[in-house]
Formats: C-alpha cells, sequence, structure tokens
C-alpha cells in the first residue's frame, strides 16, 4: 500500500470490484520492471519481423551458398552453452545481489559478461569466416537475412555487455540501493529474453537450416 | 512505504516472492531442463531415427518448450493471480508474434507461388 | 572528412525550396533573439525544456505538431495547385522531381510530425489528470521521447535546405527507395529521421501502458476508468506491437542501402513484396494508433456536452479492444494487387468489414449518449457531429475498398486519396480540434474564444468536402494518386474546386493562429476561474486550471464511474466539499537535460549517417550513451514540496470551489 492511499484512508475492500485499482498507484519496485518487461515485449516483436524475413528469403541463395552448405553444428552448441550458462550465472548474481554481498555479485556479474564475450567472439569468428569465403551478406537475399537476424541478435549481446559492465561499475560505486537492484532486474530480464531469442535461432537458423 | 502482508501484492516480471532457496532452486531446474532441451534438440537435428518430415516439427515443439523452460525458471513467469498483468502482457506479445510470423509467412508464399519468376528463369533466381 | 555533404547539398537551382528553407531559417534566428533579448532562456530552460511534468511535454508535443501542420499543409496547397494548374498543355509550376518530394514530405510530415504527436501530446495532458495521478510512469523518459521526436522533425525540415527529400511517397517503397534508383540523400533523411522519433515513439508506449495498468488513484478499478484512458491504453498497446515492425522495415532497407544488403533489392534475390508486407504489418495498426484517442476524445465531448454519462460504456471497451486486436490483422488490404491470390485476399477483406463493426457500435453509442441529453452545441461538439456525418462515409468507402475486386478497380486511385483523408481529416483532425479546444482551458486557464472557433470547424468542414468529394469523381474515372500533370481537360472544373476546398482549409488554419493570438490577448474575458467551465464528468476538471505541478493535493478516492461528476453532486447536495485532508509533503521527479542533450546527440548521429561523415556518427552514438550513463548516475531523484505549500494551493482551490456551490447549475 502506497503512502498516499493511508494517507486518503482506504475505504476499499480488496475483493472490490477487478483490476488493482483498489490500491492506487503500485511502487516503483513493481512499476520499472514492468514498463522493462513490456519493451522487452516489443523487441521480441522486432525479432519475429527478422524472423519472418529470414523464412520469406531463406531459399533466396541467387546460385550462391545456402545453410546447409554453411554452418557448423558444433560451435554453435559451444555458443548455446555458453549463452545458457551465462543466463543461469546471471540468476546466481541476481540471488547474491539480493544478499547484499558485493564480492560474489562482481563475481558473478563479470562471469557472466565473459561467457557472454565467448558466445560473441564464436559468432563474429564464424562471420568473418564466412564472409572470406565469399559468404558475407552482400552475396545474397539469403545471407542478408541471415546476418541480419543473427547479428541483430549478436548487436542485442554486446549492448547487454555493455551494460553488464555498467551495471558492475554502479553497483561497486553505489552499492545495493533500491534504483541500483531494479536496474539489476531489469538486466537479467533482458540477458534472459536474449537467450530465449537464442532458442528460436539456434533451432530454425542452425538446426533446421542445415537438416539432411 | 508500508506493505500489508494480508493483500495479494503484484509482482515485478522476473522477480519472484519466494525464499533464496526456493530461487536458486529455480534456477538449477531451469538450467538442467534446458541443458536437457538443447541436448535432444541437437541429437534430433542429427539422428535418422525419426520420419524426416517430423523431425523440423519436432525441433520447433522443443524450442517453444525451452522458451517455456526459460520464461517459468529464470523469469518466473506463473499463473498466480498477482502475475496476471505480466501474463498477459506476454499473451498479447505472443499474439502478435504469431500473427507477424505466420502472417508474412503464409502471404509471401502466396506471392511467391503466384507472382514468382517464370519456370525457365527459375534456374538462375531461386536455387536451394 | 565531411562525406558526401558540399556545398552543392544547398538547392540553389530550386528557388522555392531555397527561398522557403531561408525564410524558416530567418524566422528561427529571429526567435532566438528575441527569446535571448527578452532573457527567457532560464525560464524556457527550467520550465519547459528540461521539464518532466506531463502537462509541460504535453504542451511541446502539441506546439511541435501545430508548427508541423503549417509545413505540412503548404506541402498540400501546394500540390492542389500544381494539379489545378497542369492540365492538358500546360506543365504546372513544380517539375517532377520536386513534386514527388512535396507529396512524399506531405505525407512524412502529417502522419509521423503532426498526427502522432498531437495525439501523443493530449494523451500525455490529460490521461494522468484522468486517471487521477501525478504523472506517467516514467517522467523523465517522457521527456526523451519528447526530444527524440523533434529530433526526427528537425531532420526533416533540415532536407529543405541541405540536401534533398525522399522522392518515393510517405512509406518510400523498393526498389524504387534502393540506393540504384535513389542514390541521393533525400531516402536517408527519411529513413534517418523516422528511426529516431521512432524510438521515441516505443518508449512513449511503454511509458503509457505501465502508467494505465499500474498507476490509478485508488478505487480506480479498470471499469472505472474513463474511456479516452482505455482509448489510450489500446493505441499505445498497439504502438508496442506495430512500431518494432516499422524499425525493421526501415532498418532492412537502409542495410540495403549502406552496406549493399540484399532484402529488397531486384538483384541478389531479393524481394521488394516483403516490404510491403512488412511496412503494412506497421502501416495498418498505425492509423489505429490515431483513430482510437481520437474516438476517446469524441467519447468524452459527447458526455460532458449531453450532460448525460456515455451510453453504453461497457460495450465502448470491449469495441475499443475489439478494435485493437482486429487492427493487427487487416494489414494485406492494402496491397490486394500485389497477387497474393483470392483466399489470402478474401481472409484479409472479410476482416476488413469486420473491423466496421465495432466502429459503428462506437458510433451508435455517441449518438445515443446525445439522445436525450442536453446537448451544449459548444465548438468541441460541432467536431463531433461534423465527424459523424464525416467520418461515417469515410468508413463506407472504407468497407468499399475492403472489398478487392472493386479495389482492383481504385487502389492507389484519388479515390483511395480522399477515402483516407476523409477518415483521417474527419476523424483525427476533427477529434484534435476538438480536444484542443475543450482541454485548452484547463492547460493555460483561459477559454479560447469561441466564435473564431466555430468559424474554423466550418473553414475546416466545408474546406473538406470542396477539397476531397471531387477526388471520388475523379478516382473512379481513372485518375491515379501522385499525378504531377493531368492529361484530361474535362477533370479541371473538379480540381479547381478541389483547390477552393484547400484553401478554405489554409483559411481555417489561419484562423486558428489568429484566434490563439486574439485569445491570449483578451483571455482576461474568458478567464477559467474554478478549474471545471464545462462541467466536466473527468477527474482532469477537479484541478484549477492549470493544475498545480502535483496535479492533486491527495490522490482522489474513486467510488464509482464517472468519478469527478459523482464526487460534484454529492458536494452540490450535502453544500459543501469533502473533508479536508491531511497535508503530506509530496515528491515530485526532478527536471532533466538528458532528452534534449541525448536528442542533440541523435540529430548529430543522424545528421552524420545520412551524409556518410563517419566520425561524426560515432561521435553521435558516443555522446547519446554516454548522456545515458551520466544521468544514471545521479543520486538525487526527486524534490520534495513540502506540505505547507501543498496546504496553500490546495486551500484556495477549495476556497474557489466552495464559493461555486451555491449558484452552480444543478442537473435538471
Amino acid at each position: 500500500m502506497t503512502s498516499e492511499a493511508a494517507a486518503v484512508g482506504l475505504t476499499h475492500e480488496a475483493s472490490e470490484d477487478t483490476g488493482l485499482g483498489h490500491r492506487g498507484p503500485e511502487s516503483k519496485s513493481i512499476v520499472v520492471p514492468y514498463g522493462f518487461w513490456l519493451f522487452v515485449l516489443s523487441d521480441m516483436v522486432l525479432f519475429s519481423a527478422l524472423f519472418a524475413t529470414y523464412a520469406t528469403l531463406a531459399h533466396a541463395t541467387d546460385g550462391g551458398p545456402a545453410s546447409n552448405e554453411l554452418f557448423d553444428r558444433t560451435l554453435v552448441a559451444i555458443e548455446t552453452l555458453a549463452l545458457l550458462l551465462s543466463s543461469f550465472v546471471c540468476g546466481v548474481a541476481m540471488i547474491a545481489a539480493k544478499r547484499g554481498n558485493m564480492l560474489w555479485t562482481q563475481i558473478w556479474l563479470l562471469i557472466t559478461g565473459l561467457l557472454g564475450a565467448v558466445f560473441l567472439f564464436i559468432e563474429l569468428y564464424e562471420f568473418a569466416t564466412m564472409i572470406g569465403e565469399g559468404a558475407g551478406p552482400q552475396r545474397s537475399a539469403f545471407l542478408s537475412a541471415f546476418f541480419t537476424l543473427v547479428g541483430c541478435h549478436g548487436a542485442h549481446v554486446t549492448a547487454g555487455l555493455l551494460w553488464i559492465g555498467t551495471m558492475m561499475a554502479q553497483v561497486w560505486a553505489k552499492g545495493f540501493q533500491d534504483h541500483i537492484m531494479r536496474r539489476m532486474l531489469c538486466l537479467s530480464v533482458f540477458w534472459h529474453a536474449l537467450d530465449i531469442i537464442w532458442v528460436a535461432i539456434f533451432t530454425i537458423v542452425y538446426l533446421i537450416g542445415t537438416l539432411p | 512505504m508500508t506493505e500489508d502482508p494480508s493483500e495479494t501484492r503484484n509482482v515485478a516480471p522476473g522477480q519472484p516472492h519466494d525464499s533464496m532457496l526456493s530461487e536458486s532452486l529455480s534456477y538449477v531446474i531451469g538450467l538442467a531442463l534446458a541443458l536437457l532441451l538443447t541436448g535432444v534438440s541437437f541429437w534430433v537435428a542429427s539422428t535418422s531415427v525419426l520420419w524426416g518430415p517430423g523431425v523440423a516439427t519436432g525441433l520447433v515443439v522443443l524450442a517453444i518448450a525451452q522458451m517455456g523452460v526459460h520464461l517459468v525458471f529464470f523469469l518466473h513467469i506463473t499463473s498466480g493471480p498477482d502475475n496476471t498483468n505480466n501474463v498477459l502482457a506476454l499473451a498479447f506479445g505472443v499474439l502478435i508474434v504469431f500473427l507477424v510470423m505466420v502472417g508474412t509467412i503464409w502471404i509471401m508464399a502466396h506471392l511467391a507461388a503466384n507472382m514468382g519468376p517464370p519456370p525457365e528463369l527459375t534456374n538462375l533466381h531461386m536455387q536451394h | 572528412m565531411f562525406g558526401k555533404l558540399t556545398f552543392d547539398a544547398i538547392p540553389f537551382h530550386e528557388p522555392i525550396a531555397l527561398v522557403t528553407g531561408l525564410v524558416v531559417v530567418a524566422a528561427i534566428v529571429a526567435i532566438v533573439a528575441w527569446v535571448s533579448i527578452k532573457g527567457w532562456w532560464p525560464y524556457l530552460w527550467n520550465e519547459w525544456i528540461t521539464s518532466t511534468d506531463h502537462k509541460r511535454i504535453g504542451v511541446m508535443y502539441i506546439v511541435l505538431a501545430l508548427v508541423m501542420l503549417v509545413r505540412g499543409f503548404a506541402d498540400a496547397i501546394m500540390m492542389r495547385t500544381q494539379q489545378a494548374s497542369a492540365v492538358g498543355a500546360s506543365q504546372g509550376y513544380l517539375p517532377p522531381e520536386h513534386y514527388n518530394q512535396i507529396f512524399s514530405a506531405h505525407g512524412t510530415i502529417m502522419i509521423f510530425f503532426m498526427a502522432m504527436p498531437i495525439v501523443i501530446g493530449l494523451m500525455n495532458f490529460v490521461v494522468p489528470l484522468q486517471l487521477g495521478v501525478r504523472d506517467v510512469a516514467f517522467p523523465t523518459m517522457n521527456n526523451v521521447s519528447f526530444w527524440l521526436t523533434a529530433s526526427g522533425a528537425l531532420l526533416v525540415n533540415v532536407s529543405l535546405l541541405i540536401g534533398e527529400f525522399a522522392r518515393t511517397g510517405w512509406l518510400g517503397f523498393p526498389p524504387l527507395s534502393e540506393l540504384e534508383f535513389s542514390p541521393g540523400v533525400g531516402v536517408d533523411y527519411y529513413l534517418v529521421a523516422l528511426q529516431i522519433s521512432g524510438v521515441g515513439t516505443v518508449l512513449t508506449a511503454v511509458n503509457f501502458v505501465t502508467t494505465i495498468l499500474k498507476t490509478r488513484a485508488p478505487g480506480m478499478s479498470y471499469m472505472r476508468m474513463p474511456v479516452f484512458c482505455w482509448t489510450t491504453l489500446a493505441s499505445n498497446l498497439l504502438i508496442l506491437a506495430a512500431f518494432p515492425v516499422l524499425t525493421v522495415s526501415l532498418g532492412l532497407l537502409m542495410l540495403d542501402r549502406y552496406l549493399g544488403f540484399h532484402f529488397f533489392t531486384n538483384d541478389g534475390g531479393g524481394n521488394s513484396m516483403l516490404y510491403m508486407n512488412l511496412i503494412w504489418v506497421w502501416g495498418h495498426p498505425e492509423v489505429y494508433i490515431l483513430i482510437l484517442p481520437a474516438f476517446g476524445i469524441y467519447s468524452e465531448v459527447a458526455a460532458t456536452f449531453s450532460g448525460k454519462p456515455l451510453f453504453g460504456y461497457r460495450s465502448m471497451v470491449f469495441a475499443t479492444l475489439a478494435i485493437c486486436i482486429i487492427s493487427f490483422c487487416v494489414w494485406l488490404h492494402h496491397f490486394f494487387t500485389m497477387g497474393a491470390g483470392a483466399d489470402v485476399n478474401a481472409v484479409f477483406g472479410i476482416a476488413s468489414m469486420i473491423i466496421a463493426i465495432p466502429t459503428g457500435v462506437k458510433l451508435f453509442n455517441w449518438l445515443f449518449t446525445m439522445y436525450g441529453g442536453r446537448v451544449r452545441f459548444t465548438v468541441p461538439m460541432h467536431y463531433l457531429v461534423g465527424f459523424m456525418l464525416t467520418f461515417v462515409i469515410g468508413g463506407l468507402t472504407g468497407v468499399l475498398l475492403a472489398i478487392p475486386p472493386v479495389d482492383f478497380v481504385v487502389h492507389n486511385s484519388l479515390f483511395l486519396i480522399a477515402h483516407f483523408h476523409q477518415v483521417i481529416i474527419g476523424g483525427v483532425v476533427f477529434a484534435v480540434m476538438a480536444g484542443y479546444t475543450y482541454w485548452f482551458p484547463k492547460a493555460f486557464g483561459f477559454m479560447l474564444d469561441e466564435r473564431l472557433g466555430k468559424m474554423i470547424f466550418w473553414c475546416w468542414f466545408i474546406g473538406f468536402h470542396l477539397a476531397f468529394m471531387p477526388l471520388y469523381v475523379l478516382g473512379f474515372w481513372g485518375g491515379t494518386r501522385r499525378l504531377q500533370h493531368i492529361d484530361d481537360p474535362t477533370w479541371q472544373p473538379w480540381l479547381d474546386v478541389a483547390l477552393v476546398g484547400a484553401v478554405i482549409i489554409g483559411i481555417g488554419i489561419v484562423l486558428t493562429v489568429v484566434q490563439l493570438l486574439y485569445s491570449i490577448k483578451t483571455r482576461d474575458r474568458r478567464l477559467d476561474v474554478t478549474g471545471d467551465p464545462w462541467d466536466g464528468r473527468t477527474l482532469e476538471w477537479l484541478t484549477l486550471s492549470p493544475p498545480p505541478h502535483f496535479n492533486f493535493a491527495v490522490l482522489p478516492d474513486v467510488h464509482g464511474e464517472e468519478a469527478y461528476w459523482m464526487r460534484k453532486q454529492t458536494a452540490l447536495k450535502k453544500e459543501q466539499l469533502v473533508e479536508e485532508p491531511d497535508y503530506k509533503p509530496i515528491e515530485m521527479p526532478l527536471n532533466t537535460p538528458t532528452g534534449v542533450i541525448c536528442a542533440f546527440f541523435a540529430s548529430l548521429c543522424g545528421f552524420a549517417v545520412i551524409w556518410h561523415i563517419w566520425w561524426m556518427a560515432i561521435l553521435g552514438l558516443v555522446g547519446a550513451f554516454a548522456v545515458l550513463v551520466w544521468y544514471a548516475w545521479r543520486d538525487e531523484h526527486e524534490h520534495v514540496i513540502p506540505a505547507d505549500k501543498v496546504a496553500e494551493l490546495e486551500r484556495e482551490r477549495r476556497r474557489i470551489r466552495s464559493e461555486q456551490i451555491p449558484t452552480w447549475p444543478r442537473p435538471a
């Protein structure tokens, strides 16, 4: 209950009417992550448009290399593992943060970032190899779609790494204040969401795309 | 800010109101399930045991399951009354994702069939 | 060093663009000079530019929109004049390369930098007040959203004097918009401006959906919210759902143009039809994003000026949500002729017709609200009635267009142009003018001149019909859209009538400016002393005009629908106000320069990307990121308004309201 509602002298029963109206405005610790959740959902819609583009152009190879010639499942498995573990470690970092443990929060956040960096490094290596073989995004519509879909996810991961770095600095400088914790929560939602997108990518692009 | 424990509070997405132990357990179970589903996906994609055309469908089902695992165990989206707004927002998002993807694929497939290049040119343009 | 930018970018060879650009620059210099001489910069900086107050931000959006209305309308009158004068042997005065930029700028500006900002501005100003809260959920982000929108508008206007604008129409279809066929910077201005303002718009949507779902006055459940808040919710859900697809569509085109990708090119396997599909996935919800808040305004106006509660509140809510969902299922009707085939066309055609049903439900609800009420024909009521007559015809032509075989005849003809202008002007513009008149006193403490207001309405109503009815006829006669030259001399009289209509609308716009200046000058004659000049029914009329920074001294306790009306009637019956509350200090968010500085770097980056000045682009990006980190580092987020200050302002309000009780009109 907010102090506003208390000041007014709350006269409403919890059972009255649908919607949380009886309580008045929610606190910031509810409002901020909800807003961020909405943003993440809009980001999912963005990826859905990229997936739809990829699906449409999957066979528009213009005589050039197709998906079953290009992708290395072993590398993809390592990337997937790295990102999944990174997601898990991020959760552990949140637990450490809630217990107010500065050392372990920083360590887990660092590991989260390092695993994310491993993911990114493998992805960049893959991109560089493909471009070196003449299978760059300018070669065909299919390749444009591949590089954009996977690259956009990679760009989000990069942004996430910048955010992790910034968060580590903020937590160090300011401790576990309310607004810092809200940002940590938003970061973890973002990071988990990126792993959800990756599940779709490795399934549709790398596994289905390389079926015999 | 006072909180009345007897009222059903709303919960922020990603934020459970369990204890530390149940939250840690949630992540561990989630990781285990996700690893399992990932492993199965890679296996399904490489085995010849399953009927060919069913493999792609199976992979999609496994992917959706894994997304569910992430949502429940990492993002703590549940069906409780305190999570209603979060679930509604998610449902809306899923609806839009579905409309955009299925709508686009359906439309573009029809356009390709009706408006694609004449068969003589297919060799140069649409190759797999 | 400066990429593609050279002095050739200035249109010395296009006198119209050059002169217009120089006039605009001169006006800006004059305004800046005047503000500096008067010493108003500290006031403007502290009270407006860095404000996180939704009321201030709302007004700034509307000011931006009205300025862009002038530019968009100038484009319109140039187009009408060209078409009326370029019949048969004559070529008019605008060569095709220039004419093409004008219709592209007209559409882009009117939709993105006039209609969207004005609707968002009204939502910004009104919704927190109607919900009985102090501000939106994320006030700083609100400020950033505004400045990013302004940044987009700025870039579009810079294109007038430095470079050129797109010649591809307001949606920039490939392959024409690809680098091969549009090698200049015009399409890049279009793409970059929209991407920047698009970020602002999505952030606005996050803000409003969160505000409406999570922050309302105590007791205000969903079914007690004003209908304007419901329509704002639906509209912003659509923004969240649709704008990412716009970002992708424009982004993929940018990748084609900047990095040589092959999404929509003719070669490399590109598929330009994919762009059409994606952009209309956004484009159709966009028009519902505009019309839903307009419907909300009509609901408020209908109830207030009929002196009755809105008829059929629940059906209004369900109709709004139905329209919200269905609007995401009809987009293919914009390209029936592209060849998806009968089954696909049929599904989308039927869906497009179905969406007319909830719209019809709304219309009947407004009619039944008026029926049996004591209708006051104020200026907003004029717009409501005008809308009901105009929009219905526009909607009917829409249902006609929803039938694929009919659409095959009139797709992209002047019939289509007439249809969408009818629904946008009759629907959105009339609503915005009604809302502007209705809420103006709340924002500024005095009313607009009523007589001039009615004249403006008639200019719009008569002008619109003269300007667009002939186009339906010309559309059936084979008139395509975007014609720079007309072959058939029998069309001349129709084009002349259309031009006269446009001129009459122009007079209406000039009168709007006159009305504003005159109303300011003579404001003492029309002061809104009580804060409730219209005998309103919703919570924004509880406050004085303009409301204090914190809106309400104490968040109002809501007991039923029409929270304010019930409270007012109770006070009138008991002949006294509610008990004086316990005053507490109020925390309000601090002002911040984050928005304007971020937008500055965004504009810098945008301009650099357009002209391929890569070092400047990187500088802009780094700058924008640095501003955000700097903002995130601050420790003070709020300032406190002491309880005695709150008490002082609230007691003044109570004093004025108490004095009104004996003489306030009681309902019949």
